[in-house]
This record gives C-alpha cells, sequence and structure tokens, in this order.
C-alpha cells in the first residue's frame, strides 16, 4: 500500500496500539531545556524512577539564558535556580549538557541540527512546540508538555494518536527578495492561525526542494503558527549533504546503511493526504504581520485588512485599512530558532555591510548557537555589524520570548524574526511585526517597515 | 489525591476572546518556577492586571459576578507554545474544565494529563452558553464525562472524547502509569529496531 513520509516513519515507530485509543510511539531523540523539564525530574524522583535512556537524551540552557556576559553568574535569581536545577538534574541522571560555556550551547532547535543529532526517519520530542523545526530533515517531531517530557524521562515513549495529513505544494519559483520566512508567513495568513490544526503537514514542491536545510528549518518550525503538530520535508541531497561529517552523524559503513534508508523517505506517488493546498510561489510577496497572532499578516507593499480584529490593532496601536510600509520601528530583533542561523547572520550581513542603522532603531542580533556565533566572528561578520551599529549578543532565545532581561519596552515597535507576535510575547505590551531576516535589516537600516526589493 | 472527574455541576466563567495563546494565559516571565504549583496567581496575568499589580477592572476574572469550576472560551483555546503552565494555571486557580469550540492540540493533551477536562463544543453551542450567562451570570453548567453531555441553558450537547482518555479520567490514572506498565514490550520493541 502506498504511504506518505509519515506514515512511513509512524509505523515503524508504533511498538503497540490500544484498541479505540491512542498508539504507545517509541521516541528516538529527546531534547530538553531549563524551563519545560525541572518539573518532570521532580514527577521522576517522586516515584523513585530513573531516566530510562539517558543517552537519547539531548539537554541545552537556552529560554532563560543572558544574551551579555554569559561568563558571568546570571544575575536574574530565578533564572539563575532554573538554569543551575538543569545542570543539577543532568548530572544526576548521566544526560549530555551543552549548557552556558559549552561550545555547543545553543537554542535547542538550532543545536540539534547542527550537531547532526537530528536525522531523517527519527521520532524526535522536545518540551517546546517549535520541535517542529526538525521535521525539515524528514523526522517526525513535535512539541509536548512537561508531563509528556516525564513519560519520555521515563519509558523513551508517548501515547499518541494519529494526526491527519495536510501536504502543502509551493510550486514555482521565488521573487527577488522573496525567503523562506515570507513562504511561511504566506502559508499562515493564507489558512490562518489555526488552519492545520489536528493535521502533520509535509511542505513539498518545487520551491521548497531548492530551499537550503537552514530555509527548510524556518519554514517547519512555523507549523504550529497554524495550529499543525508538526511540519515535514521529504529528506534529500540537500539533507544528505548537511548532515554528512557533523559531530554526531553516523559515520562509514554506518552512514552508507543509513543513507540507504533515509532515500526511502518520501511519499509514495499514490499516497493520500486528507487535505492538500497548492501555492505559487509567484504570488509570496515579502510578509510582515500587523496583527496578535502569526496568521495576520500581510505582503509589505499590502494593506492592513479592514476585517482584522479591532482588539488586536488597539493593542499594535495600528489602523485598518492603511498601509503597513512606512511604518516606524523602534527595535529590529534578528534571532530565535526560526531565524538565527549561519545563513541568515551571512544575509543579513551582506545586505548591511557599508550601510548604517537608523538613528531611532536598536537592532539586537542574537545567533541561534555558541557554533552560529563562533562560525559569524571567523568569517568577519561581528565586524560588518559593528560598523553598522547592530549588537551582536550571546546565544539564547532573548527576545523571542523574553524570559531574560532582553524585553522591548511597552509600547515600542519591534521588527522580529521570530515566530510570535503574541500579546506581551516580547515584553509586556510590547508590538512585534515578523518579517523574515532580510526585511528587519531593511528596517534597521531605514528605520521603518521597508520593502526590501527595493534595496537590492 | 483523587484526581478523577466524573461530573461536574458549576457556575461558568466566560473568557470571550478568539485565539487566547497560552502567552496570554501564562506569560513568560512567569514560568520560572521548578514546581507545577502557584501559577493560578498569574493566570490571564496581563489582561487581569496592570503594570502596577492593580487588578483590572473590567477583565472577567476581576469581576465578581462570574465564579465557577469551568471556563468557557473563544475559538482556538490554548493555540501557540507548549508551557504545561498554562494548564497548571488554569487548574490552580480552580477550575476543571474549560469549554471551547476548538481546542490547540498540544494544550488539550496538556490538560488531559492534569485532569483539567477540555470539552469541545459547536460554535453554535459555545454561543448559546456566552448569551446564557449574559442573561444570568449564575447559569448552571453540567458536564458529565460518563455520559459525554454538556448541558446548559436548558440545551444539551455531546462532546467526543477517546476512550482510552475517557477511562483515564475518570479513574484517576496518568498515561504514565500506563506506560511503565509496558516497559517490557518497550524494551523488546528497541531489541527489534534496526534503524534509527
Ligand atoms: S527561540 Fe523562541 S520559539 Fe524558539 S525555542 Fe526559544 S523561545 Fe521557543
Amino acid at each position: 500500500m502506498p504511504k506518505t513520509l509519515f506514515e512511513k516513519i509512524w509505523d515503524r515507530h508504533v511498538v503497540k496500539t490500544i484498541d479505540g485509543g491512542p498508539s504507545v510511539l517509541y521516541i528516538d531523540r529527546h531534547f530538553i531545556h531549563e524551563v519545560t523539564s525541572p518539573q518532570a525530574f521532580k514527577g521522576l524522583e517522586k516515584r523513585g524512577l530513573e531516566v530510562f535512556r539517558p543517552k537519547q537524551i539531548v539537554a541545552t540552557a537556552d529560554h532563560n539564558v543572558p544574551t551579555l556576559d554569559q561568563h558571568l553568574p546570571i544575575k536574574e535569581e530565578l533564572s539563575r535556580i532554573q538554569v543551575q536545577q538543569l545542570v543539577e538534574n543532568c548530572k544526576k541522571h548521566h544526560i549530555e549538557l551543552y549548557g552556558l560555556g559549552h561550545p555547543y550551547q545553543g537554542i535547542v532547535h538550532v543545536i540539534g541540527p547542527e550537531l547532526g543529532v537530528t536525522q531523517p526517519g527519527m521520532t524526535i520530542v522536545c518540551g517546546d512546540s517549535h520541535t517542529s523545526t526538525h521535521g525539515a530533515f524528514g523526522a517526525i517531531a513535535f512539541g509536548i508538555g512537561t508531563s509528556e517530557v516525564g513519560m519520555v524521562m521515563a519509558t523513551q515513549c508517548l501515547l499518541q494518536s494519529k494526526p491527519k495529513l495536510m501536504r502543502i505544494n509551493v510550486e514555482g519559483t521565488l521573487g527577488k527578495g522573496v525567503t523562506s520566512k515570507d513562504i511561511i508567513l504566506y502559508i499562515i495568513a493564507h489558512i490562518s492561525a489555526s488552519g492545520a490544526t489536528g493535521y502533520f503537514v509535509e511542505y513539498a514542491g518545487s520551491a521548497i526542494r531548492n530551499l537550503s536545510m537552514e530555509g527548510r528549518m524556518t519554514i517547519c518550525n512555523m507549523s504550529i503558527e497554524m495550529g499543525a503538530r508538526g511540519g515535514m520535508i521529504a529528506p534529500d541531497e540537500t539533507t544528505f549533504n548537511y548532515i554528512k561529517g557533523r559531530q554526531f552523524a553516523p559515520r562509514g559503513a554506518e552512514w552508507d546503511k543509513k543513507l540507504a534508508d533515509w532515500k526511502q523517505l518520501y511519499s509514495d506517488e499514490s499516497a493520500s493526504f486528507d487535505k492538500e493546498i497548492d501555492i505559487d510561489a509567484a504570488d509570496i510577496e515579502p510578509m510582515i504581520t500587523y496583527g496578535t497572532n502569526p496568521g495576520m499578516g500581510v505582503g509589505v507593499t499590502g494593506q492592513i485588512p479592514s476585517t482584522a480584529d479591532p482588539k488586536s490593532l488597539t493593542y499594535m496601536g495600528l489602523h485598518a485599512g492603511t498601509a503597513i510600509k512606512g511604518q516606524k520601528i523602534d527595535y529590529v530583533f534578528i534571532g530565535s530558532c526560526t531565524n538565527s542561523r549561519i545563513e541568515d547572520l551571512r544575509q543579513v550581513a551582506s545586505f548591511v555591510k557599508g550601510r548604517k542603522k537608523a538613528d531611532n532603531v536598536e537592532v539586537w542580533i542574537v545567533p541561534g548557537s555558541k557554533q552560529v556565533e563562533q562560525q559569524a566572528i571567523k568569517e568577519g561578520i561581528d565586524k560588518v555589524f559593528a560598523e553598522a551599529g547592530f549588537q551582536l549578543r550571546q546565544p539564547g532565545c532573548s527576545a523571542c520570548l523574553a524570559m531574560n532581561e532582553d524585553k522591548i519596552p511597552a509600547g515600542k515597535y519591534c521588527i522580529s524574526t521570530s515566530n510570535r507576535n503574541f500579546e506581551g510575547r516580547q515584553g509586556p505590551n510590547a508590538r512585534t511585526l515578523l518579517a523574515s531576516p532580510l526585511t528587519a535589516a531593511a528596517a534597521a537600516i531605514t528605520g521603518e517597515v521597508a520593502d526590501i526589493r527595493e534595496f537590492i | 489525591m483523587s484526581k478523577a472527574i466524573d461530573k461536574i455541576s458549576s457556575t461558568a466563567v466566560p473568557v470571550r476572546f478568539e485565539n487566547v495563546d497560552t502567552d496570554q494565559v501564562i506569560p513568560a516571565r512567569f514560568l520560572k518556577a521548578t514546581s507545577r504549583e502557584g501559577f493560578g496567581d498569574n493566570l490571564f496575568r496581563d489582561w487581569r492586571y496592570n503594570a502596577d499589580g492593580t487588578p483590572k477592572k473590567d477583565f472577567v476574572l476581576n469581576n465578581p459576578v462570574y465564579s465557577g469550576k469551568i471556563m468557557v472560551a473563544g475559538k482556538n483555546f490554548g493555540c501557540g507554545s507548549s508551557r504545561e503552565h498554562a494548564a497548571w494555571a488554569i487548574k490552580d486557580a480552580g477550575f476543571d474544565v474549560v469549554v471551547s469550540s476548538f481546542f490547540a492540540d498540544i494544550f488539550k493533551n496538556n490538560a488531559l494529563n492534569n485532569f483539567l477536562l477540555p470539552v469541545t463544543v459547536s460554535e453554535d453551542f459555545l454561543q448559546s452558553i456566552f448569551k446564557a450567562i449574559d442573561k444570568d451570570p449564575k447559569t448552571k453548567i453540567d458536564v458529565d464525562l460518563e455520559k459525554q453531555s454538556i448541558t446548559a441553558g436548558g440545551r444539551s450537547e455531546r462532546f467526543e472524547i477517546n476512550n482510552y482518555k475517557k477511562t483515564c479520567l475518570l479513574n484517576g490514572y496518568d498515561d504514565i502509569d500506563f506506560l511503565l506498565s509496558i516497559r517490557g514490550e518497550i524494551e523488546s520493541f528497541e531489541k527489534k529496531q534496526t534503524i534509527a
């Protein structure tokens, strides 16, 4: 019987299925971080249990960490305790931790792929909704809650009902200045912030195939923003080339064996999906959001729709029927698990080189990992940013969720490459406009929402 | 501690917004605790309190007219972040049921794992509950898990829940108990697994 990519991976991981209920799904890789794990460890200890398969867990500290002076003790007491607790828990349970100061530290969804821990055909979970990022490698990857984190720690399994399957085909060539971030913002604007709830999404089509792994990760990352359980892309040569040689990638005969298997991971010609959506890449403009959920986005030359939710617009201080282009900006944040990889930084640097930031904006560039940071320094990208007046900070989630000190002040506008523009996401009463790194860079230079296509 | 849920009969608190994301339910800056308790105080923090900590009068949780163990919320409740703290905060604030016409997937799982029952009703039924509460804030809502029915303002509707989860909730079982009971099967599965 023809199978989808999802079904091929799912079927091999089902330990058993409960009659009329969910399946017991085996989990290959489990990522943990300081915010959603402490209660899970406590739960285990309360039951007197040990971690079942500590070698299948990788930990990092990312959500809470400062992005300046990481060599000093964390100033904020609660954050410090949380990060310290992770260190102790990992030590006690023999879990590999890439904590502060470690050369592999970084945002959990950046380091997994970058270290070659994330591989095709795997089931991957993390107590974080953007775990969908790892689906870019042809894995079933999804976010879970803390109780589920505890279940995976205790049994390496989860009870899951099989989701419905959706395929989104993006065919054609992207226009100048249009990036993978614009594709996903366009899709979400198209189908709404709840348009894929209950589904697992496979992205396909020539525009997706032509993306780098970084670009594919950006797309899968935001699957959750339309409600999807996860997103995935069939692995191909781009995927294999990316993984080969990375720290934890298979080697030698093991590589050949895995590769042969990975090549079988695609949706069969006649496999069927519960829903299919076709998108023409040529219709996609550089995108920007104007509201308080990621589905509230328009092309950068568009107008805020007259049907937009008034509560959202009041929060944002914006008006229906007006153009978004030209809107003054106070902060630019280039970072988060959506867009903080080396390719994002390179793209921004190549545009910014020889230009200067506008006086009215503050620009924070927060690399996704220590390795991204080091690579940027090696390539001289740090100097380009310094000359432009951009601050290159140290790796972490930072202003994506503003759990550390990196908060956008109340009422200020921030153009952000992250994934959520919810009320208060970047700080109480902060106003977030989501966009691609290139669009964010254009705003940094002009001090307002600008159309990157006019500059390149 | 008996966590089991069966019948719940209570007045309700209406949270009329749609697309309520878990960042609103509990903002990230309150996620720094390392225990599960105490999140209720910060439930809907930024909708409920001004920056100086004084309550916002117009927010429903600050209106003494509304109370009860049931929260009724607009479509697509619990979207966004996977933080289970959202379910903890709602439960900690004294709710046992959330009613909406649509729940985000991760929130729904988190709620179920904390014996907070998510009841999905039709949009029409949801609006009729809001209307009934508008008319009389003391309107009783009856939720019967065994029968999978919800009754409010003279109308009833059946809601769906998978059998396995229903049994867990009725008996106070956790998924983890079940998974631990089949660890032997999990180990044999691991031995058979050749790839990945
Ligand atoms: S960068 Fe933002 S979205 Fe990504 S894991 Fe961190 S907090 Fe979550």
